[in-house]
């Protein structure tokens, strides 16, 4: 290997690609062009191995003011009313170092909706980590949510939504998807740079060694036994300089003082230098000296690549100059003023008075390599389908629903968001622990429902299926709470894509969505794909995570999942096909095996019960309205009684079949309304051509299924310790 | 003529946007009141919000009470006009000595974000006149550090006088006394974990936190009304 082999490979890059590099720019690159491509030539930053899939994906709509390729999707709410909406994976770092990985993937899609000129206002989460009873999972699971709840507390951003499931396979490759709601106040901002002679602006914190190389190291490249050697990859986040960074960029945006905006994140500073300029057709020069940094005797490739966070870079005409950086004073933010959009075409970086990258911008910023990855159907995905689906009868009802509501993927998670505030921001309507968070905007009558979802058993069973199941969930949840389904942004993680598996996986999973998202008119508006989710040759699950948005015209109108008054009708809205235990959470607990297909959807059906729900709502009919997912309507029910604290007595045939209760066939609802309206909702389900079943009435504090019955007490100590009891398993264990 | 709010807004506080809203819906005129300013003569009432002043690196609201505005809020207490803090603003009356005992970490050592319901133990006080005695209020709490405690005797003192006004019904966080809010001497300081801002519309889960803020306004409201013309 010679010296440069060794340098490029070291950064990531291969030899075809350094190849490619040397035709591009029609001599050797220097150090810092190396690195500069390295991480824009990185999985996490090119999306090299998914863009040819991605690109089927349907992006757009009539609500649709800005899809895939900025910062984040921006979504018409009502005339004059946009919002920005973005999910991002922060998965290694999160392995490596559970705090801050977690803590700066929130800093991270903050800026994201920030750069939109949005102010974001809600914050979800989708975590995955290996089995609760387990002591690494305790570490990395109170790291994590830690991190969260520091970073995202301290900004004054309220988390109000997520999930939380465990499995095997994320032992050694923890998820954490992090999604970011924000509220257009003024404008929608572009990350451009289309006026030559603007100044850039870089403000935010200094930058410094941090996170050197973290999207070509940690996120682009699977993990073998050397997880902690990465560690000086992982950058440390500061939410109180983010506060500062959220309130300055929104003065600027609002203002009208910059002329394009975009955040430092993966590639740090080559990131929105090359893509700004490669939008515009422009150039930009830059004087790496001039970058205000935290340490001194950093090299010019390292303040090029340094990941450090809290950062953003703003175009602004010579004019504005003073004023942005009065706005930057006044805060207390640090700002300098490093170099200049020019009509190059060309990314050129000086340092000590000499040139020292000089590259074509759009060379960085859109001509990565695009690889069309072999992709194979894996041998075992046939078996595993033909395999025993965990259907086996359970000696008591009674138990095997209590056993179900304990299970962690059921269980409640109070002591995961308890540790997040939810509530800042006055406008959190439907918070965590339902089917969907409900966030009224700010000033607004109308408000958004938002859920993030990501069934990966399902998905190993059939990438295709489990990508549509996926999407149907999602936007379910949103419809329970009277919400519209209107748009999807998505996290696909996976394992790596070298693998020909693993790229059939994200075909098939990718054409799942399209279909789902086509056929529920709801448009993907960005996202992000994280590969390399595998340890030592052992990959995750499949786990597409849709993050759902809905539109609510009227705040005050939404649904909550709760049991409300006592005499009310239940109904089960869809119908339930008793076969559907695949990859179910009955089978999980009771078989401890994975195996069959997952259950069947039928997206026409589905379609029209989200209408029935959404209609229903907007009449004020709906006491309460939930879905049944994991566990079944069993579960369902109990989670709606435990919500209300009201019990049930049901008189339906179904509640003597494990089948029935526990099966987990998409397309259904329970719901609740008043006596003398049940007539109106059901002839309302009717019209839309949903199966509508009167299941009973609410009362009392028992849940009286008929065959069996528990009390209300009973259940809620089962669901509420159900995750705590193994926490303390494990920390007993480990110590 | 309206009640004029302060809402003094240190770097790093979270809540003053969530006061001044709250307060505003109640009638209240507010005005967010830099640290670094030093004058609050033009308010009536003071609020020290929420949140995670100078981003309580040192210990929560020890650095905050170094800020010149603090000279102000005493000298407004001192004065006989109503200051109340809530959450990170309680830690810092503490911290300031306008209010007897310290917050120290919830004895589960977690973040706690949850809804709380909180007896009225003195409704005879500027900030709970609005409240039967003994009225249960359910509000919500969102801290670290909400673990009250002060000395034995001390505490006699104080529940004998009537200061421990609030007082949850289930303790969350270990606080002494299952202390939530504790006056000083004059009963024109309060301080209070519970957010009362985050509880005065029914559509986000209570209008309690009004009962409490209403008060306040009608207190001052009263004096300004029986300020002859
Ligand atoms: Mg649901």
């Amino acid at each position: 290997m010679t010296t440069a082999q060794a340098v490029y490979r070291e950064l990531g890059l291969t030899d075809d690609e350094h190849d490619a590099i040397i035709e591009r720019l029609g001599r050797v690159p220097s150090y810092t062009e190396l690195a500069m491509f390295s991480v824009m030539w990185s999985e996490h930053c090119s999306y090299k191995s998914s863009r040819v899939e991605l690109a089927s994906l349907p992006t757009e709509g009539e609500r649709v003011l800005v899809g895939p390729g900025e910062g984040a999707g921006i979504i018409e709410v009502e005339p004059g009313v946009a919002v920005a909406w973005k999910i991002e994976s922060h998965n290694h770092p999160s392995f490596v170092e559970p705090g801050n990985g977690a803590a700066t993937g929130v800093g991270g899609i903050v800026r994201d909706v920030l750069s939109m000129g949005a102010r974001p206002i809600a914050l979800l989460d989708s975590l995955r980590f290996g089995p609760l009873e387990d002591a690494g999972t305790r570490f990395l699971l109170e790291g994590v949510v830690s991190g969260i709840s520091s970073y995202g507390n301290s900004i004054g951003v309220p988390t109000v939504g997520g999930e939380c499931l465990f499995e095997d396979c994320y032992r050694q490759n923890p998820l954490v998807n992090v999604a970011c709601l924000g509220v257009i106040e003024e404008r929608v901002m572009r990350g451009r740079a289309d006026n030559p002679g603007d100044a850039l602006v870089l403000f935010g914190s200094a930058t410094g060694r941090d996170g050197i190389g973290g999207a070509s190291v940690l996120a682009s490249a699977e993990f073998g036994d050397d997880a902690a050697a990465k560690r000086p990859s992982v950058q440390v986040g500061d939410p109180f300089t983010e506060k500062l960074l959220i309130e300055v960029a929104l003065e600027l945006v609002n203002r009208g003082l910059v002329t394009g905006l975009q955040d430092l994140g993966a590639g740090g500073l080559s990131c929105p230098v090359a893509e700004m300029a490669s939008k515009s057709g422009t150039g930009m020069e830059l004087d790496a000296d001039i970058v205000h940094l935290r340490e001194p005797g950093m090299e010019p490739f390292e303040i090029m690549i340094s990941e450090s966070q809290e950062r953003m870079l703003a175009t602004v005409t010579p004019e504005r100059l003073d004023e942005v950086l009065e706005v930057c004073a006044r805060w207390g933010l640090m700002a300098s003023v490093p170099g200049r959009v020019t009509s190059t075409g060309r990314i050129t970086v000086v340092a000590g008075g000499q040139e020292i990258a000089g590259v074509p911008a759009p060379a960085l910023a859109d001509e990565a390599p695009v690889y069309h990855r072999p992709s194979v159907r894996p041998p075992w995905a046939g078996p595993l389908q033909f395999s025993p689906s965990g259907e086996t009868a359970p000696e008591s009802l009674e138990e095997a629903l209590l056993a179900l509501l304990a299970s962690p993927g059921i269980a409640s998670k109070e002591w995961v968001w308890e540790q997040y505030d939810h509530m800042i921001g006055l406008g959190t309507i439907e918070g965590p622990g339902g089917d969907a968070a409900v966030i009224r905007l700010p000033g607004r009558r109308c408000a958004v429902a938002l859920s993030v979802d990501g069934p990966g058993r399902y998905c190993q069973l059939d990438p295709y299926e489990g990508a549509r199941l996926a999407v149907a969930e999602a936007a379910r949840n949103v419809a329970c709470t009277g919400a519209r389904p209107a748009a999807v942004t998505n996290c696909l993680n996976l394992g790596s894509p070298e693998r020909s598996e693993v790229m059939w996986q994200l075909s098939e999973i990718v054409r799942g969505i399209k279909d789902a998202c086509l056929y529920l008119e709801t448009p993907v508006t960005g996202g992000n794909v994280s590969f390399y989710n595998e340890t030592s040759g052992r990959s995750i699950y499949p786990t597409p995570v849709i993050g759902m948005l809905g539109i609510l015209e009227e705040a005050s109108m939404a649904v909550g999942p709760a049991l409300g008054r006592d005499g009310d009708v239940i109904l089960l809205l869809g119908k339930t096909d008793g076969n559907d235990f695949g990859g179910s959470e009955y089978a999980q607990v009771f078989a401890g095996a994975l195996g069959g297909r997952p259950p069947r959807l039928d997206l026409a059906s589905e379609k029209a019960l989200h209408a029935v729900l959404v209609r229903g709502a907007a009449s004020g009919r709906l006491a309460s309205a939930h879905d049944p997912s994991a566990g079944g309507v069993a579960v369902a029910l109990t989670e709606a009684a435990l919500a209300g604290g009201r019990g049930f007595r049901l008189s339906h045939p179904g509640t003597g079949s494990w089948r029935w209760l526990f099966s987990e066939s998409p397309g259904r609802a329970v719901v609740s309304c008043r006596r003398d309206e049940a007539p109106t909702v059901e002839g309302l389900a009717r019209e839309l051509g949903v199966e509508a079943r009167h299941l009973g009435t609410v009362c009392g504090d028992q849940l009286d299924f008929g065959p069996f019955k528990l009390s209300l007490e009973r259940a809620r100590e089962g669901h509420r310790n159900g995750f705590t009891s193994r926490l303390s398993t494990a920390a007993a264990l480990r110590e | 003529m309206s009640v004029r709010a302060g809402i003094v807004l240190f770097p790093g506080s979270n809540c003053e946007q969530d006061c001044a809203r709250a307060l505003g819906s109640l009638g209240a005129e507010t005005r967010i009141v830099w640290h670094q300013e030093k004058e609050l003569s033009d308010v009536d009432i003071v609020v020290l919000p929420g949140g995670f002043a100078h981003g309580d690196y040192l210990r929560t609201g020890a650095l905050a009470r170094f800020s010149p505005i603090m000279e102000a809020v005493c000298a407004h207490a001192r004065s006989g006009g109503l200051v109340i803090g809530i959450c990170n603003g309680f830690q810092i009356l503490c911290e300031a000595g306008l209010l007897p005992g310290a917050l120290r970490r919830n004895v589960n050592l977690k973040f706690l974000c949850k809804w709380t319901s909180a007896y009225v133990d003195n409704s005879t006080t500027p900030f709970t006149s609005r409240a039967g005695a003994g009225r249960s209020l359910r509000l919500p709490i969102n801290h670290f550090e909400g673990n009250w405690y002060c000395e034995a005797a001390e505490l006699e003192d104080l529940r004998a006088s009537g200061r421990l006004v609030l007082r949850y019904a289930e303790n969350p966080n270990g606080s002494l006394g299952d202390v939530a809010g504790v006056c000083n001497e004059d009963f024109n300081v309060l301080g209070l974990m519970p957010h009362p801002e985050r509880a005065c519309e029914a559509l986000l889960g209570s209008e309690d936190g009004a009962v409490l803020l209403g008060s306040m306004l009608d207190h001052v409201g009263a004096g300004i009304r029986s300020v002859p013309v």
